[in-house]
């Protein structure tokens, strides 16, 4: 494809307008604001324009660099404490989410062919209706006077109201919700591709259905697995909703301490800092996934 | 394990999905309808909350901010998209595809919060270069278009890939110049992914809060501001009836395009069934 | 008969008229690879010129810079005497009928048919009146409102010949015309097609791995081969005096047999192999001691159960497998030195003709002007 094209897109006048705006818009608004970042991560709290960082020796441009917030943030328990909790939550959400998604895709792309494009539809339906109205209706349930306490107690099967909100349970219960649509996605993509005829050919061979599983399944939905993971992990470290409308003041989350940081302690270099050694945590998954959406690609075509 | 519970199981599987799915969207619609001040107390039926809806100023004035800024956001989102995608697709072996490539995915993955403050920090470099711009609806608008034209590349991308490139050069082979290449074939055949990427750029603009929240400036609240706002507070009433609405008109429109899609896609197949039967007499 | 390589230069050409000259065109990809590599080439006035080789050779390369999607790294290329080398495809009087088609599945098929004709800024009548006449052409008028989905593969397939032909190009290019075919519809759909093209009259370039669509179709034939032509000649040239091993090999099934010339005479020669001793009745560009290649097509044996005489053009074997096609039966003989010829027996009655089974001696004999010796 890419030799057929290259002449006829010779031809085309306005080529380089066709890289040049897109290339120029994502500088912009990814590539510089990044770098921004960065340097004010390394500047005080008072001087945070670029102008202030660098200094003139000898007629030479010298870039004052100042590693304070990062020497605070590494000897601080607290951020340490907080990384870590993140990682954990987002780890966990992730585990959760492939162990309720992949047997429900297993089984979705399992359906009558018909009804699979209605079954995904009722997936993606709360993925388009606001995500800020759904975390909130957790709230509603999981409070001490909500609704699933409510019923609970008239059913008398408890005595006392359930304690489900503000700790790790409502967090992880929105975290899953929230992101569950992301793991199913691209893990149906996947299954949904698989050849039947696979297994059939496994069973012909003489292996257990639960053997075929293992053997074939699973390692065929090894790149749907990888995707879907990445997809729920990497935006559940920095998750700032969630833990804000469902946490409670144990489960630290990093997004929050930005947050915080940013508007209520009008920290700026801190508050960048923290989002450097953020994205620095999510580098390695955003690199398996990118290999993964590689190998996706390659099993489409 | 027989086949037949192996079947129950796999539906019950499914059934508790879509319940753990739609539950709390259901509680939020019924307890929208109950009179109490206390939301998850039921009292009894009435529309009262949907009224103060009706008088509530600040909320009303949101709605209608968010909704410029979403459709607004939208239009530069599949603008920028487009040119994305042809980018990405078309010249697949220019130099510095990578780096366009792994730009155009780092809105997706990346954090809200890095890319709210990190534009922010932009932002504010600019102002204090240029004196502009000035905090508002501009700058939430180029946040919210920027993570648009990320979902929407993908959207173009993946319509591109099934499209034939032969039809540009058929096109082509018959006189037709670059122009009226892109004009005549290339833009009707990408017409219903422009459209599906407007609408969920649209849906990305209207629900977003915390890029908002960063470039918002003094007096622009958009409609997930004021929803946070008030339920970071406690339970709202008015909450769950601006949540009705919504989820109502969504719902409609989703549930009408699928259904139109999949009416388009059968009526084709029996077309093409017909067809192939006919010469074949 | 001189079956050593001739240049291949054009010798019938100079009594027709030339319509594309390719000269001297190469094609390189990334620096490094050359997909067609300083080919020349006449085709002329009328002629349908058929590009055969397997995938990658270059043909579909060499098509596309006729077309002017591909911008050839050296050469030129004339059609009626001008160069349009450099011409852009659109400019150029030039169709081609593409590989599956390509119809504009949101155009009806009159929408496809008018296309190029509404670039030529042509009167509304003209046009109309312009795409009646193709669809009547191609059997289409009561399908012109339908889109392409809605149509069969052999209307499709018409619907592409008539968009091609509408602007009356000087050449028309036949990109895999019947690939995209069931096998039952090729036959009927190919007789189709030339008869409208030679209603036309159009010059036509035509691109195909499949040899037999080649064989039927064109008038001359070039056999490309890693960015080369091979061969170029009418096809039953092709077939009956094929200039090396490659293309005996390529066209139709043969079997090949290495050995040396033992006796040279103008009007006849000795081969000596390792199977059999071939007489071959003519005179070869050759020498004493020479060791060449003896080509042998299936259908030229004849298979007996009793030795045949004389030392010449003889050889025995086994029958280890029997094919049968219903028109014909290819029978398979081991010969004692291991290696196995395929002999092919036209079915002319209804019992099996030569009555042989597996594991029977037979003997296959030829004669002297059945093989093709081969110096490269």
């Amino acid at each position: 494809m890419n030799k057929i094209t290259q002449f006829s897109q010779g031809l085309f006048q306005g080529n380089k307008l066709v890289i040049g705006i897109p290339y120029g818009w994502f500088i912009l608004l990814v590539a510089i604001p990044l770098m921004i970042v960065m340097k004010i991560s390394l500047s005080e709290m008072e001087s945070t324009s670029i102008s202030s960082m660098i200094s003139w020796t000898n007629g030479l441009p010298t870039l004052k660099l100042n590693f304070a917030n990062y020497q605070f943030i590494f000897s601080d328990s607290l951020y340490v404490k907080t990384f870590y909790s993140s990682l954990k939550y987002a780890l966990i959400t992730t585990l959760i989410c492939l162990a309720i998604g992949y047997p429900f895709v297993y089984f979705m792309a399992r359906a009558p062919k018909h009804i699979q494009p209605t079954l995904l539809m009722l997936i993606m339906l709360p993925f388009w209706t606001s995500f800020l109205l759904r975390i909130y209706a957790w709230k509603t349930l999981l409070v001490s006077n909500g609704v699933i306490n409510n019923v609970l107690l008239s059913l008398h099967v408890i005595k006392e109201p359930l304690a489900m909100m503000n700790n790790s349970f409502s967090l992880t219960i929105g975290m899953v919700y929230s992101y569950l649509p992301f793991m199913i996605l691209p893990l149906y993509a996947n299954l949904s591709k698989l050849d039947l005829r696979y297994l059939e050919a496994a069973a012909d061979l003489g292996t257990s259905p639960f053997k075929a599983f293992w053997l074939i399944t699973v390692p065929l939905s090894k790149a749907g697995i990888i995707a879907g993971s990445m997809l729920v992990f990497i935006p559940a470290v920095g998750e700032y909703v969630i833990p804000e409308l469902l946490g409670g003041p144990d489960t630290l989350m990093i997004g929050r301490v930005l947050w915080d940081e940013f508007f209520s302690n009008n920290d700026w270099p801190m508050a960048a800092a923290v989002a450097v050694v953020m994205i620095a945590l999510i580098l390695v998954p955003m690199a398996i996934l990118n290999r993964a959406e590689a190998s996706l690609e390659e099993g489409k075509s | 394990m027989s086949q037949a519970s192996n079947k129950v199981f796999a539906n019950g599987w499914m059934f508790a999905v879509y319940l753990f799915l739609y539950l709390p969207i259901v509680t939020l619609v019924v307890f929208s309808f109950n009179d109490s001040k206390l939301v998850t107390v039921w009292s009894h039926a009435s529309t009262r909350w949907y009224s103060a809806l009706m008088q509530d100023g600040d909320l009303i004035s949101a709605v209608s901010l968010s909704l410029k800024i979403a459709f607004l956001s939208a239009l530069m989102s599949v603008f920028f998209g487009t040119f994305t995608a042809f980018a990405l697709h078309r010249y697949s072996r220019f130099r510095g595809r990578t780096i366009l490539h792994s730009m155009a995915t780092t809105p997706l993955v990346m954090p809200d919060v890095i890319v709210g403050l990190s534009l922010l920090l932009m932002l504010v470099s600019l102002q204090q270069w240029l004196g502009y711009p000035e905090r508002g609806l501009f700058t939430i608008l180029l946040g919210h278009a920027l993570l648009g034209t990320a979902y929407a590349a993908v959207v173009v991308t993946s319509r591109l890939k099934e499209m034939d490139g032969r039809l540009d050069e058929a096109a082509m082979d018959l006189g037709a110049k670059p122009l009226q290449v892109f004009q005549l074939v290339t833009l009707p055949l990408l017409a219903p992914a422009l459209v599906s990427a407007f609408l969920l750029t649209f849906t990305l603009s209207f629900d977003d809060v915390v890029l908002s929240s960063f470039l918002s400036g003094p007096g622009f609240n958009t409609m997930p501001m004021v929803i946070f706002s008030r339920a970071r507070l406690g339970l709202n009433p008015t909450i769950n009836a601006v949540a009705t609405v919504t989820i109502t008109i969504v719902s409609i429109a989703v549930i009408a395009s699928s259904f139109y899609t999949s009416h388009v896609e059968r009526k084709r197949k029996r077309e093409m069934a017909l067809a192939y039967s006919d010469g074949n007499k | 008969m001189a079956t050593a390589p001739k240049p291949q230069t054009e010798t019938k050409s100079a009594e027709k008229e030339v319509l594309l000259r390719v000269e001297g065109i190469t094609k390189i990809y990334d620096g490094t690879v050359k997909a067609v590599d300083d080919i020349s080439l006449n085709v002329m006035k009328g002629e349908i010129f058929g590009l055969l080789g397997g995938s990658g050779c270059g043909k579909s390369t060499l098509l596309r810079m006729m077309a002017g999607f591909e911008r050839p790294t050296k050469g030129k290329i004339y059609l009626a005497g001008q160069d349009i080398t450099n011409l852009p495809a659109y400019q150029r009087p030039i169709n081609m009928m593409f590989q599956s088609y390509a119809l504009f599945p949101h155009l009806t098929v009159w929408e496809n048919i008018a296309f190029g004709l509404k670039r030529d800024h042509m009167s509304k009548d003209q046009i109309e009146s312009r795409v009646e006449a193709m669809l009547k052409l191609a059997q289409l008028t009561k399908y012109a409102q339908r889109k392409p989905h809605q149509l069969s593969g052999g209307q499709q397939q018409r619907v592409a010949l008539a968009r091609s032909l509408a602007k009356s190009p000087q050449l028309l290019l036949l990109d895999e015309p019947l690939g995209a075919l069931d096998k039952k519809l090729r036959e009927t759909t190919q007789l189709e097609l030339v008869n409208i093209i030679e209603e036309v009259g159009v010059t036509c370039v035509l691109v195909t791995h499949d040899q037999e669509e080649a064989m039927t179709m064109a008038s001359r034939i070039a056999v490309m081969s890693e960015g080369y032509f091979q061969q170029i000649g009418a096809p039953d040239e092709i077939y009956e005096t094929p200039n090396s091993r490659s293309v005996a090999d390529f066209i139709g099934n043969v079997n090949m047999f290495e050995g040396v010339v033992t006796v040279d005479e103008p009007d006849h020669v000795v081969v000596k192999c390792d199977e059999c001793t071939h007489y071959v009745g003519h005179g070869i560009t050759g020498n004493l001691g020479m060791a060449v290649g003896v080509a042998l097509r299936p259908e030229k044996i004849t298979l007996t159960k009793t030795k045949p005489k004389g030392e010449y053009n003889w050889c025995e074997g086994e029958v280890v497998e029997i094919v049968y096609f219903g028109d014909h039966t290819t029978y398979h003989l081991k010969t004692k030195t291991g290696r196995v010829i395929k002999a092919q027996e036209i079915n002319n009655t209804r019992d099996l003709s030569c009555g042989l089974t597996w594991g029977d001696h037979a003997y296959m004999h030829w004669g002297d002007l059945a093989m093709i010796v081969l110096t490269h």
